[in-house]
């Protein structure tokens, strides 16, 4: 590739420039930095502090905050849920990813379409009304709900390209901090992870802020217990 | 502002241009609205979070080990991603990083052909170092899709903000911007609403085409995790997640202090940063992804990280200055800056401004340019309590200053530098008791033929001769007391004989104002 030979020997200059700019702290071990920042104060709150049904409320009031509409049902009634938001919206043709019905574990509702996502071009993305995904976790304090490339959530562009987003989250997955949310992620950290916290907006304009710029500008979430 | 690029090397002093832009009413309007309305956003998010302190603590913590070992997390960094499928690519200064990504971008068209355009997140580092103008030299038109930069670059305008780079345009600015800018076959973009809204539907209808088409796209970086070879971009409007998403290539220029050990820390830098930046509790969105998913094709299928140096290893270097490092460019040094409220980021001669820059700027220059920037502070400490990784930008500064006055001192300037001889001067009168003493005399004395008298009898001083007349340029000087303190002491309580020496104190707080 040219950019190799456009900058030959920049690697070992610039790893050099720096071994001598940190002296003896280019000396130290793999398990030896590995100490160093195991030593590293984290005094900050790393665990929840609320009840459950807190948290839950918490994290219903922070995305209310962001815009996005919250319904809160009970298992076995998630399907139905689906059905009645879609219909108050006036949605008819969703996006899916593969494994969603597994995923909320009860089957998606009739009456409407619901294409899987097998790779569907941009173009073809751009035509659905919306998307319906489940979710990994979500933080009550930040109101974010946190997707990956897994069944049931899939690929990212589903989630960015239609106007339109429905979420499933389930409670057992709702986290209070993000310190408890990163720990849930460590796992599977290196899938694609989009953390969603309302929907696109922006503040460039005289600090007022605007829903809804290039990502989904209508954000709806079901929560089930 | 014209369309010059923001150029430290070419910029004038910071003085001299801050005197231009204070005259701009409506600039400082808009500038002063924008930073109280952020201001006041993040002081209400981070009052609600008790281990604010706590977080700062961390952050400046994993900031400081990190550069400890830089070295060992670059090179875990560049395994783990071209484990996973990615390229990296090292560069020594901006000049290389140029040549890096033309390359790369050349070679990314179908059938050997580079193609003509690609689309581009906000990207400090790729102001820093021109990119766009070295893309258009290679015939490569970058498109800018974050909102701000598009108002910037449709503006022929220069960012004066990390995070919010048109805060210096209102919404009617930006109207006429669109208006005369915005080129869209079957759009007509003349008739524009003027409202917020109205403004970001256009960007949302001139920037989709170009998501959909575009096939290779550059971005910065906000974190790179060294122990899984993932990048963390941090985001509002979704232009973000079209870039790293949709392009077949991708291209993310960071700068080598940009690393961050483990996905772990990321729990600290994810709630300091948006918090201290746009005053949300989290922006809307936040991707992380690590090297190219070869399972399900999610994302491009070249991913290029360019690591630069760009004087960053001389920073490194330097102890005392190490800190300016740990950055996070929130921007919230910026708001609550006292000086860049009033002039805005353009007088900064970078696209590095406010206190981060007046630190920043220099010692990228590696102190040959951008010596005013250092004196463009009144060390009010402001920038320090609101830094979420605690970096201690009047310290630096200081030091900056020091290193400005040394280099300067180092040529025969030394001579000259009226500053140096002042400070002399004044060394001189407070070594002696003697000297003081008769100096504050002639003080009075030379200040006679100088003072004139207000309605109320108050001395003023309105003008004063040769290097002084820089303060009263701007403002009227009071004349001196009649009596001094060391005068006042001495004569306490033999005006009043039977008073106690505390009253006399007492009297005099009464009189001080």
């Amino acid at each position: 590739m040219g950019a190799e030979v456009v900058a030959e020997g920049a690697r070992e200059e610039v790893l050099r420039r720096i071994r001598a700019a940190i002296g003896e702290g280019s000396l130290a071990d793999a398990a030896e930095i590995r100490g160093e920042w195991q030593a590293l104060p984290r005094n900050y709150k790393r665990t929840a502090s609320l009840e459950r049904a807190a948290i839950l409320e918490m994290l219903e009031d922070r995305l209310r905050d962001y815009d996005a509409s919250v319904v809160r049902v009970k298992a076995g009634e998630v399907g139905a849920e689906i059905a009645r938001v879609l219909a108050g919206r006036g949605k008819r043709r969703m996006v899916a990813p593969k494994g969603l019905a597994e995923a909320i574990g009860e089957s998606l509702p009739a009456g409407f379409e619901f294409v899987v996502d097998d790779g569907l071009t941009v173009a073809e993305l751009d035509t659905f009304e919306g998307v319906v995904t489940a979710s990994t976790v979500a933080i009550a304090e930040t109101g974010t709900i946190v997707l990956q490339n897994v069944p049931g959530q899939g690929r990212r562009a589903p989630t960015l390209i239609p106007d339109y987003h429905l979420c499933v989250v389930r409670a057992e997955d709702v986290v209070e901090t993000v310190p408890e949310a990163m720990a849930r992620l460590a796992g599977t950290a290196q899938l694609a992870t989009t953390f969603v916290s309302g929907p696109s907006a922006t503040a460039d304009i005289e600090m007022t802020r605007i829903k809804g710029v290039h990502g989904p500008r209508f954000l709806d979430v079901i929560l089930t217990e | 502002m014209s369309g010059t690029a923001l150029d430290p090397t070419t910029a004038p002093k910071f003085q001299v241009a801050a005197k231009a832009l204070i005259g701009d009413s409506q600039l400082r309007k808009n500038v002063r609205h924008a930073t109280k309305v952020i201001q006041t956003k993040r002081a209400k998010v981070v009052g609600e979070m008790p281990d604010w302190e706590d977080l700062r603590e961390s952050g400046m913590q994993i900031r400081q080990h990190t550069m400890r070992h830089l070295d060992y997390y670059l090179e875990q960094f560049e395994r783990n991603c071209r484990a996973a499928g990615g390229e990296v690519h090292w560069a020594r200064n901006a000049e290389e990083a140029r040549q890096i990504v033309v390359g790369i971008v050349q070679a990314s068209g179908a059938e050997g052909k580079s193609p003509t355009e690609v689309i581009k997140i906000k990207s400090m580092t790729t102001e820093e170092i021109q990119l766009n103008k070295a893309l258009e030299a290679a015939g490569i038109h970058a498109y800018e899709t974050d909102l701000a930069e598009l108002i910037i670059q449709l503006g022929h305008d220069q960012p004066s903000h990390i995070v919010v780079p048109a805060l210096h345009k209102n919404r009617s600015q930006i109207r006429e911007i669109f208006r005369r800018e915005m080129k869209l076959p079957g759009v007509d973009f003349s008739n524009l609403g003027g409202t917020p809204q109205d403004l970001a539907d256009a960007a949302r209808r001139f920037l989709r085409e170009k998501f959909l088409r575009v096939k290779t796209a550059v971005s910065g970086a906000n974190f790179l995790i060294a122990e899984t070879g993932g990048v963390c971009i941090v985001e509002s409007e979704g232009n973000g997640r079209m870039c790293l998403t949709l392009p077949e290539t991708l291209i993310s220029v960071a700068g080598i202090d940009k690393v961050v050990p483990t996905f772990q820390d990321l729990e600290v830098m994810l709630q300091l940063l948006p918090r201290s930046a746009t005053g949300e509790r989290m922006n809307p969105y936040n991707s992380i992804w690590t090297g190219v998913d070869k399972v399900s094709p999610d994302g491009p299928r070249a991913f290029h990280v360019v690591l630069m140096d760009n004087a960053r290893t001389e920073i490194l270097a330097d102890e005392e200055a190490r800190q300016t490092l740990n950055c996070i460019r929130c921007g919230a040094c910026q708001n609550a800056c006292p000086v860049y409220q009033q002039t805005g980021g353009h007088a900064y001669g970078s696209v590095y401004a406010g206190p981060i820059g007046a630190i920043l700027t220099p010692q990228l220059m590696e102190m040959h340019h951008a010596q005013s920037l250092p004196y463009a502070s009144s060390l009010c400490g402001a920038c320090y309590e609101v830094c979420p990784v605690k970096i201690n930008i009047p310290e630096v500064l200081i030091h900056l200053r020091n290193k400005v006055v040394k280099q300067q001192s180092a040529g025969l300037k030394l001579l000259v530098n009226p500053e140096v001889m002042a400070l002399k001067a004044v060394a001189l009168v407070f070594r002696s008791e003697g000297v003081f003493r008769v100096s504050q005399k002639l003080g009075r004395l030379g200040e006679l033929a100088l003072s004139r008298k207000d309605g109320q009898g108050v001395g003023w001083i309105e003008w004063l001769p040769g290097m002084l007349g820089g303060w009263t340029r701007v403002r009227d000087l009071r004349v001196m007391p009649k009596q001094t303190f060391r005068q006042w002491f001495e004569q306490r309580g033999k005006d009043a004989p039977g008073r106690r020496a505390g009253d006399a104190v007492e009297k005099a707080d009464g009189d001080g104002r």
